[in-house]
């Protein structure tokens, strides 16, 4: 299922997937996207980091110290200003290669919705076939806000010619790991 | 027609921006990929279920979904007209003090003119989604239901960015497209209230569904402390698991997605980013919504789920685009829509737009039947407002067969300066325009009735009634001479009703269903007079009346009487290629050895792909004696003849034939066949104008003496 995901999220352009079996990974790989983003603690140039399942057992802290422009208050002015925003997925859809978030918190959106890049965390394990299986995960009823993300931010309003990165990201990097399964 | 109205037309054949746009995407084939593996009928059946099963209780699905809604802190407001939810905005912006609006996007709030209204109390209401703010800054309504602004060149929008930023812009799309990011993140964040529309309402759980591509809405649903939904009442469906096949077929159909970037669903208020709850607003509006489910025609039309692929598909929506074919909301399903939301009157002009060729039915998500909604509101102007005087009186001759043929007798004797080969070539004053592209085809000498009369008919068991229809009878008798000499070839008899007339599609073309049915009277007994095995038609227009319409014609004009004997007549009908077809692999009819023929492309004619359903046979008759297929590019797409149409939009119709021609010439067969003798007409008269070396023949002429 992870590979049909993969594929189908590449798909969308500008959306690369990577797995990993433990966070301690997955903490070096965003520490790399960090350095190559230039992310630092100037305006225009942080990282926004909402709350996640993933933060248990991970000392922020340190890594606020580690990566300077890190924050972890996802703020309406911190988002605007970050270059980079990180949230946890809930579930993920193979067929079409699509994330699908319980986005109340409105934290999860501003870090998801503001930056030109956005890093998606997935448990491996919380990949499903299709939309009508997800749809059965997660429920209006529960989730006030639910949002659907396949890809980065795109149009083609003038001439039909693609472009990427209208008002969302203008690129997407999902992270798979595998030492969540069964999370959310 | 208008003046400016036709006006309109020619400036938008002019500018053919659109269409190359449209062109260069390929949609049928983009289109055709995204759905690959989906058993595309069984999703729209299944989507058609859902909506039209919502359209039959729009009033118990509005207070469902309120009872839900609100349960869950929204406030849900139910607008019977347009006024009622400008003033319901108007009066919130005033109680809260706000000044700025940013909108995602929405066709309610275009319908309603709402930017102008609020506007008027000062308060500013900016599009965020691109096409939309586009078209804000141009001042213009969408010209496509999901990409507004596809007439302009990125040279257009560059020009409207420079002005709105004061400064130049370079034309690249990449750049203008940052610029409306970094111009539009601004008032994201000034904004007092968001407006946003909904792709879905789900009454079960009070949910709002939103699709974009471009996280627009994501913005203005979260920015923004209060929000504002306008959802047309034909959105809503009963459960939460009636979004799934909905949310499967939008992006396929509308932009060849496999999904839009963002789906959110919003399930009563959230929190905002300081903590404060969402003042979430949801305005239902009717606007003759439920007056159009209670209509047992247009109810089918609430099954629209507004992805614009019957605009995408449309030879003539393409030509013109959606400010010419619409008001507000453009194309086909624009046309029925606009019809309701406005009034009927005024889609007296865009509703003669629609060819009637059938591409948009085949497509559609909703299993919408629009060309058959356009041609009910035809008929209701046609019988509300009355058809122009002389259109009736033609019509009423071609009913009278006596009239009709001594008339087409006068013609023959008046044409005979201006004929040569067959063809008219040139009209005299007012008329030219109708000859400028393409030549007309002369009335034969000798109609087919009299030239009928001269082919021996072999005594046989297996006996068949030949219904000509006009065009053979007085274009093209030597079509059905052809038709007459391949079936006795097969040793059967062929019988002419001499009491046939007009099959009664150019009656029902035009909206004079009452007439079209008297058309059928007519025909019906003379038909059935012996006992015939087949009735045969050599003309895919007739055999759309005899297959199709003439039962739901008697149906719907009380003559109910005659339906059993329409449907006997149906049952019958078969087509001259249809037949052959079948003769042949009966090894009725065999070919002749080693024939190795021209090549040959054919044509599709709309009545016989998609009416009738014939387009297998033909090519496997004349490929089954010799001929060599190449196939043209959009082979299915209509020539622009439609009849009456070519008279009524003779500069449309000339357009399409130009389109038809280029595809023809490109596949570099020698022959171009087609089994409609309208089309032939059309289509050979333009090849005779453009002095084309390609022969335009029906598979009889093609068929005849090449069989042992």
């Amino acid at each position: 299922m992870y590979e049909q995901f993969k594929a189908m999220a590449e798909l969308a352009g500008n959306t690369e997937v990577n797995r990993f079996g433990s966070k301690a990974e997955v903490l070096n790989f965003i520490g790399e996207i960090l350095l190559k983003e230039d992310v630092k603690n100037a305006p225009g140039f942080y990282a926004v980091w909402a709350e996640s399942p993933f933060f248990s057992g991970v000392d922020r802290n340190a890594l606020a110290v580690k990566h300077s422009g890190l924050k972890f208050q996802v703020t309406r002015e911190l988002s605007k200003n970050a270059r980079v925003g990180i949230t946890q997925m809930d579930w993920g859809v193979a067929d079409t290669g699509t994330l699908v978030q319980d986005s109340t918190m409105a934290e999860q959106r501003l870090a998801s919705a503001l930056p030109l890049i956005h890093i998606a965390i997935l448990g491996t394990g919380n990949i499903v076939e299709d939309l009508p299986s997800v749809m059965t995960k997660v429920h209006p009823c529960k989730s006030p806000y639910i949002a659907m993300i396949t890809g980065p931010s795109k149009t083609a309003d003038i001439e039909r010619v693609l472009a990427i990165g209208v008002h969302g990201p203008e690129r997407l990097y999902i992270v798979c790991v595998d030492e969540l399964e069964g999370a959310s | 027609m208008k003046r400016k109205f036709t006006k309109s037309i020619n400036k938008a054949l002019r500018n053919q921006n659109l269409a190359g746009v449209l062109d260069r995407w390929n949609y049928p084939a983009t289109r055709a990929k995204v759905y690959e593996g989906i058993d595309f009928e069984a999703l729209r059946t299944q989507i058609a279920e859902i909506k039209g099963s919502a359209a039959g209780r729009l009033e118990e699905l509005a207070e469902k979904f309120r009872e839900a809604a609100e349960a869950r802190g929204a406030k849900v407001f139910r607008a019977n007209s347009p006024k009622a939810v400008k003033d319901y905005i108007a009066n919130l912006c005033k109680e809260k003090g706000v000044k700025k609006i940013v909108k995602s996007k929405s066709m309610a709030s275009e319908e309603i003119h709402l930017n102008k209204h609020l506007a008027r109390f000062g308060i500013q209401a900016d599009e965020t989604d691109l096409g939309e703010w586009i078209i804000q800054l141009a001042h213009q309504t969408p010209s496509h239901m999901v990409m507004p602004a596809l007439h302009l060149t990125r040279e257009e929008v560059s020009d409207l960015f420079s002005k709105e930023v004061k400064e130049p812009l370079s034309n690249d799309i990449q750049q203008l497209v940052k610029v409306a990011r970094e111009n539009l993140r601004e008032k994201f964040f000034d904004a007092d209230l968001g407006i946003s529309g909904a792709n879905i309402a789900i009454a079960e759980t009070g949910t709002l569904v939103i699709c974009t591509n471009e996280g627009n809405a994501r913005l203005v649903t979260t920015l923004p402390k209060t929000h504002v939904a306008i959802v047309g009442l034909e959105k809503l469906v009963d459960k939460y698991t009636d979004a799934a096949p909905i949310l499967t077929a939008l992006p396929k159909s509308a932009t060849s997605q496999l999904i839009t970037s963002y789906v959110s669903m919003i399930t009563g208020p959230a929190q905002n980013d300081d903590g404060s709850m969402k003042d979430l607003h949801i305005i239902l509006m009717d606007n003759r919504r439920t007056a159009m489910a209670k209509d047992p025609k247009f109810k089918e039309a609430l099954q629209c789920i507004r992805c614009a692929s019957c605009l995408n598909v449309c030879p003539v929506y393409r030509l013109v685009g959606g400010h010419v074919f619409g008001h507000i909301y453009s194309g086909g399903i624009g046309t029925i829509l606009t019809a309701w939301f406005n009034e009927l009157k005024t889609t007296d002009d865009i509703q003669g737009l629609c060819i009637g060729c059938g591409k948009c039915r085949e497509i559609c998500p909703g299993k919408i039947d629009i060309p058959g909604l356009i041609l009910e509101i035809r008929r209701r102007l046609a019988s509300k407002e009355g058809l122009p005087f002389i259109y009736r009186s033609a019509l009423s001759v071609i009913n009278n067969r006596k009239v009709f043929h001594a008339m087409l007798r006068a013609a023959y004797i008046a044409q005979k300066p201006f004929e040569k080969d067959g063809f008219i070539r040139h009209m005299p004053m007012f008329l030219s325009g109708l000859s400028q592209y393409r030549s007309l085809p002369a009335i034969a000498p000798l109609p087919f009735r009299d030239l009928f009369k001269k082919i021996k008919q072999p005594p046989s068991r297996t006996k068949v009634a030949f219904f000509s229809g006009c065009a053979i009878e007085f274009v093209y008798p030597r079509i059905g001479e052809a038709v007459v000499k391949v079936l006795n070839k097969a040793g059967i008899e062929v019988l002419f009703p001499d009491a046939q007339s007009c099959c009664g599609i150019p009656h029902w073309g035009g909206g004079a269903f009452d007439m079209a049915a008297l058309a059928a009277v007519h025909n019906i007994k003379p038909l059935l007079e012996n006992d015939v095995q087949y009735v045969v038609t050599a003309c895919a227009t007739c055999a759309t009346a005899l297959k199709k319409e003439w039962p739901l014609l008697l149906k719907d004009n009380s003559m109910g009487n005659l339906v059993p004997d329409a449907e006997i007549v149906a049952a019958k009908t078969i087509m001259f290629s249809e037949l052959v077809n079948k003769l042949i692999e009966e090894k009725k009819l065999i070919p002749k050895d080693g024939q190795k023929l021209q090549t040959l492309t054919y044509h599709d004619s709309c009545h016989a792909r998609r009416y009738a359903g014939i387009y297998k046979e033909p090519r496997a008759a004349l490929a089954a004696a010799g001929y060599e297929l190449k196939e043209m590019h959009e082979c299915d797409t209509c020539c622009g003849m439609g009849g009456s149409y070519t008279v009524k939009q003779p500069e449309i119709s000339m357009q399409m034939l130009k389109r038809k021609l280029e595809n023809i010439e490109d596949t570099g067969a020698e022959i171009v066949s087609a089994e409609c003798p309208g089309c032939l007409i059309q289509i050979a008269g333009g090849l005779d104008k453009s002095g084309s070396k390609i022969k335009a023949l029906h598979p009889a002429e093609l068929l005849e003496g090449k069989f042992k």
